[in-house]
């Protein structure tokens, strides 16, 4: 596994671990751009002031054909991702300590956290976001897609699913933009983790304690 | 009225101030039906075909007089037929030419995201611009009337455009020319309405229509299109008529307050974020710090 990570210049030359494999990357980046896709054409579509979106890729009607088909490629992506990353995603007895004191995190007062293991709870709140998201923007998304298949006496859903595709949407909009906050600016370590696969030791010490040192058990043992 | 007419007061999708909007000193126009005396001979069917050059579609025999079930992307103009058992035993044959009904407040003009697919004008006609069209049909979603239909070729939604080409220039619309019976009228909203209001005054005196009424529900502001009925409050029986209509709640939400909320919030999101950071920075890497103090790096 090793061998296919890829290196990037290092903040340090610190000792690093392997937090993705390159499944996991290759998972996350085909969410993250497809929901990008979505995000822009569909903020295009959500308000005039942003429909100038849909000019630069391409105009209203390029945008309302590919919507769609990249909305079903990024359910797919989150239904893979689900059947990856599922098992981590368990609230656990830590999160609620970590959720009692989510000031202190938001605060950046990291060393009065307690220790959390791969995912803390915020991370693992965005994930199900993402998950619940998917199901609602798909399920009401397939009904915008194929308006014409809805007969006549059932127009009146169509209003309902709109609403739906849009609260839906704006939630997981929410939590995008925590996400991108927290991944590029906050833990510069994690973003470059999620694309070379590999986080410094002690920054996994620090956020995930529980995950580093499972892991570099798991490590002793094997070797 | 030529020219000024087409002026544009309302166009979908769009950010910003529309030229025509409240400039306008013009007359809006309206199409009067009569359904007292309309025959339903389906003159104003075929006229809208002639003029807007549609091939005549296949037809669908119900048992009924109609020509089809409903309108069609290819064709806007569909006389409803049904025959109503009234309360003494007798039979009322109702027949009302349906197609777009051009209101005030178009819900397909709300709904539409795309920039200037739909239009009004300052006459009051509500246009579709196929070539803006990007075949989302959230106009389908928007109007109570459920008039736009979707073409599955060129993914382009139709409607009746109430001839905007033909009074542009000063004529009526093709259907209004057609009418054998002299049941559709045509002009300035307070003619048609001084006309539609001598008309039901006359059934209430001269006939056993005495509920009989002018429809041009004001949930959409009214329409540019208004019948006179023999009773005003049986619209259903008219082809499925709604008796007020409106245009539906979560799309005024949706086009209303959350655009709003949701575009603050992303914004207010952004903000937020930035301040963050310039408040509390980023997150330590861990280096150098596992069991020191604070988070400064």
């Amino acid at each position: 596994m090793s061998t296919r990570d890829v290196s990037l210049p290092k903040a340090s030359s610190e000792p690093e671990i392997v937090r993705y494999t390159l499944t996991e990357r290759i998972c996350h980046w085909v969410n993250g751009i497809s929901y990008v896709y979505c995000l822009l054409t569909g903020l295009a579509l959500f308000t005039p002031m942003l429909f100038w979106i849909a000019a630069v890729l391409g105009g209203g009607a390029v945008v309302r054909f590919w919507h769609p088909i990249v909305g079903v490629l990024f359910v797919a992506a989150v239904y893979w991702m689900h059947s990856i990353w599922q098992k981590d995603m368990k609230t656990t007895e830590n999160d609620l300590k970590w959720k009692a004191q989510i000031k202190d995190y938001i605060e950046n007062n990291d060393q009065k956290m307690p220790a959390q293991g791969k995912y803390n709870f915020g991370q693992k709140q965005f994930f199900w976001i993402m998950v619940y998201g998917a199901i609602g923007l798909l399920l009401s998304g397939l009904f915008l897609w194929f308006p014409e298949m809805v007969g006549r006496s059932w127009h009146w859903i169509l209003p309902i699913m709109i609403f739906i595709h849009e609260v839906s949407a704006l939630a997981t909009i929410a939590g995008f933009m925590i996400h991108v906050y927290m991944g590029v600016f906050q833990e510069p370590e994690g973003f470059r983790g999620i694309i070379s696969g590999r986080v410094p030791a002690s920054w996994a010490r620090k956020y995930h304690r529980l995950w580093s040192d499972q892991v570099s058990s798991e490590s002793k043992t094997r070797k | 009225m030529q020219g000024d007419t087409l002026k544009i007061k309302a166009i979908s999708g769009h950010a910003g101030t529309v030229a025509g909007e409240g400039v306008s000193r013009d007359y809006d126009v309206c199409k009067l039906i009569d359904t007292t005396t309309c025959i339903g001979c389906k003159a104003c069917e075929v006229a809208c075909l002639e003029w807007n050059g549609y091939e005549f579609r296949e037809t669908t025999f119900d048992n009924t007089y109609q020509t089809m079930p409903d309108t069609a992307w290819n064709y806007w103009n569909l006389i409803r037929f049904n025959e109503r058992p009234n309360e003494d035993g007798t039979i009322s044959w109702l027949m009302r030419k349906d197609q777009c009904m051009h209101c005030a407040d178009p819900g397909c003009l709300m709904a539409c995201p795309a920039d200037g697919a739909i239009v009004q004008y300052a006459n009051g006609i509500v246009d579709f611009n196929q070539e803006h069209c990007i075949g989302c049909q959230y106009c389908v979603t928007g109007c109570p009337f459920d008039i736009p239909k979707f073409n599955p070729v060129t993914k382009k939604v139709h409607k009746c455009t109430l001839c905007s080409d033909r009074v542009g220039v000063g004529l009526e619309p093709a259907c209004i020319k057609s009418c054998p019976t002299g049941c559709l009228h045509f002009g300035s909203k307070d003619d048609m309405k001084i006309l539609a209001e001598k008309r039901v005054n006359q059934l209430h005196e001269h006939s056993s229509h005495k509920n009989a009424g002018v429809y041009d529900p004001q949930g959409v502001g009214g329409t540019h299109v208004m019948y006179i009925l023999h009773d005003k409050d049986k619209a259903a029986d008219y082809g499925g008529l709604p008796q007020d209509p409106h245009i539906p709640l979560l799309v005024q939400i949706w086009k209303g307050p959350m655009k709003w909320i949701g575009g603050l919030g992303i914004i207010a999101g952004i903000f937020g974020m930035a301040t963050h950071f310039l408040r509390f920075g980023a997150k330590g890497s861990g280096e150098n710090e596992v069991s020191a103090e604070g988070s400064a790096k």
